[in-house]
């Protein structure tokens, strides 16, 4: 499938974190035909293996993007059948009022986010940010009638669908990180075309949003050589300062800092210089807030690197990617991947 | 479906032309004379068979939305409200832009990045803009100019047990109810008006009342109904689903008590839930229509909307079709004399 098609598919689907079970169908369709391999473990993470060529010291790398999205959980429904709500990841509350959803029971069914109308609040109340339990929604049912569909635990999710923008941009819900899984994807395709000797573990993680805790059994279970997480990184925009934020549209985001190995990030570097590849650097000291932080310490250690794809307004249901950035990382990926050998891993990994 | 085309059709106030050629073409075979005036209000005659009092049916075309006021450098937009909008609802929603269409998101820095006081505040127009994916000023130009109209992006979807989530129901229920008016048998003759940039100060109506100078008007309306969570009964205005909302009293108009009267007997006769509307915030097209002149009596019928002046207004279907039958039955009734 081509990649924005896939994206679409992925990001207009539904898979909130701990419930992924409903994304998971695309994603496996998808790597079938692109790998050797496919399994789902015991939390949900789904592997698929590509296999190298003479891998004699069977040497293995791990790409993992999270297929989780962030969204809501009913609480209560009340006697009006008006529902309420706590979130599942990090949902900025203010990006809620006046947005469509879906609530997912015994069947999925449309919703809207109202509160208090403004001309009934206070003029102060009305500069405030809306709080999340100041919102319900709305389905339009008596508490009976609800009651048949819709229980508490519920999840639901933000009703958007994938936004064609000016020349490869995309806005829509979920970006974050599906766009990751695109990437997966795209690098399997890619990988096809190029001689490789490590055998490639393609990973797309559960629950990265409530705690990186997919990565953290996948990565146990692989013990890879390299781990390789693929995230969205904080794209450009006015109200952003210059040293937290990646540009758009001008390549992935490499993270430097802690989290990452310091001379296999250079060979990444080395080559994304060498094919042309646009990419730039993002500084993350310290643990980043990716599946890159879970790999880095399973069992005695993992080498790991961390990709960024340029994203601006996360965690809303406009997240705005550029399809470019997608493609040019995971060129550099499946370059990065052929580079490795049996021969120089050992070298490469050497402080 | 007509009003599903109509709150899909965009028309922000003093830009309703799109909305204006939609109704134009709906009513043109079923009326006796069509005019748009000099400031592009519709007004239509259907010339009945029977002596009565001028009548004048009006909604406005125009809905609440935003205008492009500046392009950044960055290719980034900036705009400002145009009608009565709570800034809070527009950010993380989609827009489109000017004629075109050009599609749009009003973004949001992410929360990661938020500071804790930061987080406590509602954002402010200063701290939104339209995001087309352009990456200059100049790529955004080529799509979109200062002083295009921004409407939003949201689909007409029928929900829940009989209700429509739409952007517009305010005030496309009562273009919609006039249409389907003059499509109907009447005996009498009838002014129907669709006016311009309500939503900004009664604009039209003064003028399409001064020209026809009616006895009666009677205003079609999507009206506020907050009938939702964390609000007292008394203040919840209207109720979804109780029927057509008759007007008392609104910051614009006292409405006539004969008026009144009469149609909430004819609901009672004839089995029509009503409720009476129960604030007087706001106001319509009926402060300058029974100004007009000499004056005329006014009613307004309403149907209530939740959510209203936001991409998610939810509506009745009941409340619609009952409003609808309950503007016939008035028809009919002045029809036999006796208001004035």
């Amino acid at each position: 499938m081509e990649a924005k098609e896939f994206l679409k598919k992925l990001c207009d689907g539904v898979g909130v974190s701990g419930y992924e079970e409903t994304i998971r169908g695309p994603i496996i369709e998808e790597f079938k035909d692109l790998t050797n391999e496919i399994e789902t473990d015991r939390l949900g993470n789904i592997i698929a293996v590509k296999h190298g060529e003479n891998n004699k010291k069977n040497i293995k790398i791990m790409l993992a993007a999270h297929m989780d999205e962030i969204g809501l959980m009913v609480k209560d429904i009340d006697d009006d059948g008006f529902i309420r709500f706590t979130t599942v990841g990090g949902f900025d509350p203010r990006t809620l009022l006046a947005q469509e959803v879906m609530i997912h029971g015994t069947e999925s069914i449309f919703g809207v986010i109202g509160a208090k109308p403004p001309h009934l609040t206070s003029p102060g109340e009305r500069e405030k940010a809306i709080k999340i339990e100041d919102l319900t929604i709305d389905v339009g049912f008596t508490k009976e009638e609800i009651e048949k569909i819709v229980q508490i635990g519920d999840v639901i999710t933000l009703n958007r669908q994938l936004i064609d923008l000016q020349g490869s941009m995309v806005s829509g819900k979920a970006l974050d990180d599906r766009a990751g899984v695109v990437t997966m994807c795209e690098c399997a395709k890619e990988l096809a075309k190029l001689k490789h000797e490590a055998d490639v573990y393609f990973v797309s993680t559960v629950q990265e949003e409530v705690g990186v805790r997919g990565a953290t059994t996948s990565t146990y279970k692989i013990n890879p050589d390299i781990g390789i997480a693929i995230d969205v990184g904080f794209g450009a925009t006015p109200e952003l300062p210059s040293e937290h934020s990646i540009e758009m549209s001008k390549g992935a985001g490499i993270a430097i800092g802690g989290n990452i190995h310091p001379t296999l990030r250079e060979k990444l570097t080395d080559v994304a210089k060498e094919y042309n590849i646009d990419f730039q650097y993002e500084i993350s000291p310290g643990p980043t807030g990716t599946d890159a932080r879970a790999m880095q310490i399973t069992r005695s250690g993992i080498p790991t690197l961390l990709l960024s794809l340029p994203l601006r307004y996360m965690h809303t249901s406009v997240e705005t990617i550029d399809m470019k950035d997608i493609k040019t990382s995971a060129q550099m990926l499946a370059r990065f991947i052929a580079s490795i050998t049996n021969e120089n891993l050992e070298g490469l990994l050497c402080y | 479906m007509l009003l599903k085309r109509l709150t899909e059709t965009n028309g922000i106030s003093g830009n309703e032309k799109a909305v204006r050629n939609l109704i134009i073409e709906e009513i043109k075979d079923y009326v006796d004379d069509i005019k748009v005036d000099k400031i592009g209000n519709v007004i239509a005659y259907k010339k009945g068979s029977i002596e009565s009092p001028r009548v004048m049916v009006a909604a406005h075309m125009d809905e609440v939305g935003l205008i492009v006021s500046k392009i950044e450098k960055s290719g980034l937009i900036r705009f400002m409200p145009v009608g009565g909008l709570d800034k809070r609802v527009l950010v993380s929603k989609p827009v489109v832009i000017g004629e075109d269409k050009i599609p749009g998101v009003i973004g949001a820095k992410p929360i990661h990045l938020q500071k804790g006081p930061e987080r406590s505040k509602a954002l402010s127009y200063q701290q939104l803009y339209i995001d087309i994916g352009a990456s200059s000023e100049e790529q955004a130009k080529s799509n979109v100019k200062i002083g295009d109209y921004i409407a939003f992006d949201s689909k007409y979807v029928e929900f829940g047990k009989d209700l429509v989530k739409a952007k517009a129901l305010d005030d496309r229920v009562g273009c919609s109810m006039l249409i389907d008016l003059l499509k109907s048998e009447t005996n009498i003759s009838i002014y129907g008006v669709f006016t311009v940039m309500e939503e900004v100060g009664l604009v039209g109506a003064g003028p399409a009342a001064f020209e026809i100078d009616p006895d009666i008007g009677i205003v079609l309306e999507g009206t506020t109904c907050s009938d939702v969570p964390d609000v007292d009964n008394h203040l919840t205005a209207t109720k979804l689903g109780a029927g057509p909302a008759v007007s008392l009293m609104d910051r614009t108009t006292i409405f006539n008590k004969k008026l009144r009267n009469t149609i909430v007997n004819l609901a009672e006769e004839n089995d029509i839930p009503y409720q009476f509307r129960r604030t007087t915030f706001g106001g319509n097209d009926s402060g300058k229509i029974h100004l007009a002149k000499e004056g005329a009596i006014t009613a307004t019928l309403s149907v209530p909307c939740r959510y209203i002046h936001s991409p998610i207004s939810v509506m009745n279907k009941n409340d619609y079709k009952n409003t609808g039958k309950l503007l016939k039955l008035l028809i009919a009734e002045i029809e036999k004399g006796g208001l004035m």
